[in-house]
C-alpha cells in the first residue's frame, strides 16, 4: 500500500492512479451485457438448428417488452409523485410541536417503513376495492393504480424519514435566529428550513426514486401487465425454450441497469458537489 | 394452549373474524414452517451478504486494476437492477444451465432448489451494498493506524484482519443495520419462486380460507415484530461494541 507523503526522503514508490467512481467505461459495459444476452445463447446454439436463435427472437419481443419498461416508469413516476406529496406532509407532521400529531406521524412512517414492500403491495392490492361507487358516480380502480397505491406506501414513509433527517441535520442556531428576527413558525419553516433541506434530501430522494423504479417489477407478482409479466409471457408463447431463459431476463437486467445506473452516478454526483467540506 | 386456540375458533364463529392459523392444527404448522423459513434465509443472507462485503472490500483494495474493476462492476450490476429480475435470472436462467441430478424417487431434479437459489441471489443483492458500507468504513479508519502497523511488521492481510475491520466494523454498523433490515424485507421476494416462507404461506392459508384480511394484518405485523427484534439486537450489539472515542 502506497500513500501520498510531503516527506521528501519518502515519495511512494507507484502512486495509485486516481479512479472514478467507476472504473468502468461503456466498453466494458456493452461487453459485460452483450456477454450475459449472447454468452448462454451460444452454449445452447449446438442444439436445435431449424429454430430462430435467441437473439432474433429477443428482437422480435423487444419493441413489446420496451413498451412494458415505459409502463414501469410510469408507474414509478406516479408513485414517486404521489408517496413524495404525502411524505412531505408527514415528516412535517414528524417535527410538529403537537406530541400526538408527532407521536402518530413517527408511527405511521415506522410502520411503512419496516413493512415490506411485497407485503404491502399486496395489501394495496387485495384489500381495495375494484371499484368506489361515489353517489351515481362510479369510479373504477385498475390494477395498475392500485399498484400505484401500494408502491406509493412505502415511498411515502421514506420521504418522511428524509423531510426529518433533513431538518433535523441543521443546525438549531437556524431557528434560533430566525426566531429572533421575529419570524413566525410557519415563516422558519418554509423560508429558511426548508430551502436549505431540499439541497440535502435531493440525494437520498434520488436513490429512493432508483429504488422504487427496481421495486415496480413486483408489480407483476401481482398481475400488472409490466415487463416482467410481459417477459414471462413472451418466454411462454415461445414454447418454454430453455435457450431463452437468459437472453430475455439479461435484456430486462439490461434495461432496468441503463435507466438506473445514471441516476446512480448523479446522485453521487450531486452528494460530492452537496458535501460538507470538514 | 388448546384452550387459547379454541378461543379463536369461537371467535370466529362469533365475529366472523378469522384466524386458521391459530385455530386449525394444519395452517398453524405451516405458519410456523413458514416464519422458520423465512427466519433461516433471512440469517443465510445475513451471513453470506457480510461475508461478501468483506472479501469484497478487501478486494477493492486490492493493487491488481482488473480485481479493482471486477468488484466494482459486481457492485454497480446488483445494485442498479431489481432483485426480483435477479432472482429470476439467477433461478430460471441460470438454474436451467446446471446439471440435473436424480432424487430419491427415480426422477429428475435441480441441483439447487429455490431456496438455494433465494439465498444464493438475496446475498449477492445484500452483498453488493456491504462491499460499498464496509469500504467507507475502511476509508474512515486514519492512515497513521494503518502506517503505524506497517511499522510493526504487519502483514496487509493482517492489517486488514486485526486492525483495519475491527475499527472499520464499528464505524459501519448503523449503515450495516440499515441494510440488513432491508435484506429481511427482500426475503419477500422469495415467494415469485415458490420457497415457503411466511408470505407464501400466508397466501396459501388465504387461497384456502378467504381471509385476506386478518392474513394481511397478521403479516405486516409479524414483519414488523421480525425487524423489530432485529433492530433492538443490532443496537444492543452497536452500543456493546463502541469504543469510547471512536466513530462517533
Amino acid at each position: 500500500m502506497t500513500y501520498k507523503t510531503d516527506l521528501p526522503v519518502m515519495l511512494p514508490v507507484k502512486p495509485r492512479e486516481p479512479e472514478p467512481f467507476l472504473s468502468l467505461t461503456p466498453w466494458h459495459m456493452l461487453a459485460i451485457a452483450l456477454l450475459t444476452i449472447i454468452g448462454p445463447s451460444i452454449a445452447f446454439a449446438q442444439s436445435g438448428s431449424e429454430a430462430q436463435s435467441p437473439l432474433a427472437v429477443l428482437m422480435n419481443w423487444a419493441p413489446l417488452l420496451l413498451k412494458g419498461f415505459i409502463f414501469n416508469l410510469v408507474i414509478s413516476i406516479s408513485a414517486m409523485a404521489l408517496g413524495t406529496v404525502v411524505g412531505a406532509m408527514l415528516g412535517l407532521c414528524q417535527i410538529s410541536l403537537l406530541a400526538v400529531t408527532r407521536h402518530s406521524s413517527w408511527f405511521v412512517t415506522q410502520f411503512f417503513r419496516n413493512a415490506p414492500w411485497l407485503v404491502l403491495l399486496f395489501f394495496a392490492m387485495f384489500l381495495l376495492p375494484f371499484e368506489i361507487k361515489f353517489f351515481s358516480l362510479t369510479i373504477p380502480f385498475p390494477d395498475w393504480f392500485k399498484a400505484i397505491l401500494g408502491l406509493s406506501l412505502p415511498v411515502m414513509a421514506n420521504v418522511s424519514e428524509i423531510v426529518r433527517g433533513a431538518v433535523r441535520s441543521l443546525p438549531s442556531g437556524q431557528w434560533e435566529a430566525a426566531e429572533s428576527l421575529a419570524y413566525t413558525r410557519l415563516q422558519t419553516l418554509w423560508l429558511i428550513i426548508i430551502p436549505q433541506c431540499v439541497k440535502r434530501m435531493l440525494p437520498p430522494w434520488m436513490n429512493l426514486y432508483s429504488i422504487l423504479t427496481m421495486a415496480t417489477v413486483l408489480a407483476s407478482i401481482v398481475g400488472v401487465n409490466e415487463v416482467m409479466t410481459l417477459t414471462g409471457q413472451a418466454l411462454a408463447s415461445e414454447g418454454g425454450r430453455p435457450d431463452l431463459l437468459a437472453p430475455f431476463y439479461g435484456f430486462v437486467l439490461l434495461l432496468f441497469f441503463i435507466y438506473c445506473y445514471p441516476i446512480a452516478r448523479f446522485t453521487v454526483w450531486l452528494e460530492k458537489k452537496y458535501a460538507v467540506i470538514t | 394452549m388448546d384452550f387459547v386456540f379454541d378461543w379463536f375458533r369461537v371467535l370466529y364463529q362469533e365475529t366472523g373474524i378469522n384466524l386458521p392459523f391459530l385455530y386449525d392444527e394444519y395452517d398453524r404448522n405451516r405458519m410456523i414452517d413458514g416464519f422458520f423459513t423465512t427466519v433461516w434465509l433471512s440469517m443465510v443472507c445475513l451471513f453470506f451478504s457480510v461475508i461478501i462485503g468483506i472479501i469484497g472490500a478487501w478486494l477493492q483494495g486490492s493493487s491488481f486494476k482488473w480485481t479493482r474493476r471486477i468488484i466494482n462492476s459486481y457492485i454497480q450490476i446488483f445494485r442498479n437492477t431489481p432483485p426480483l429480475v435477479q432472482l429470476y435470472f439467477f433461478y430460471f436462467a441460470i438454474g436451467t444451465l446446471l446439471p440435473r441430478i436424480e432424487n430419491d424417487w427415480g426422477g429428475q431434479s435441480p441441483i439447487l432448489g429455490s431456496f438455494a437459489w433465494a439465498a444464493i441471489s438475496l446475498s449477492f443483492f445484500a452483498g453488493a451494498f456491504n462491499v460499498e458500507i464496509f469500504r467507507s468504513g475502511i476509508e474512515a479508519v486514519p492512515k497513521s493506524t494503518v502506517e503505524a502497523a506497517e511499522a510493526l511488521g504487519f502483514s496487509k492481510l493482517q492489517i486488514y484482519r486485526e486492525i483495519t475491520l475491527p475499527l472499520a466494523f464499528r464505524v459501519v454498523l448503523p449503515a450495516l443495520n440499515n441494510n440488513l433490515v432491508n435484506l429481511v424485507k427482500t426475503t419477500t421476494l422469495a415467494y415469485a419462486i415458490a420457497v415457503p416462507e411466511m408470505l407464501y404461506e400466508a397466501n396459501q392459508i388465504w387461497s384456502d380460507n378467504v381471509n385476506v384480511t386478518e392474513m394481511m394484518v397478521f403479516l405486516l405485523l409479524a414483519y414488523f415484530v421480525l425487524v423489530g427484534v432485529l433492530v433492538g439486537g443490532m443496537n444492543r450489539w452497536e452500543r456493546a461494541m463502541k469504543i469510547p472515542g471512536y466513530g462517533g
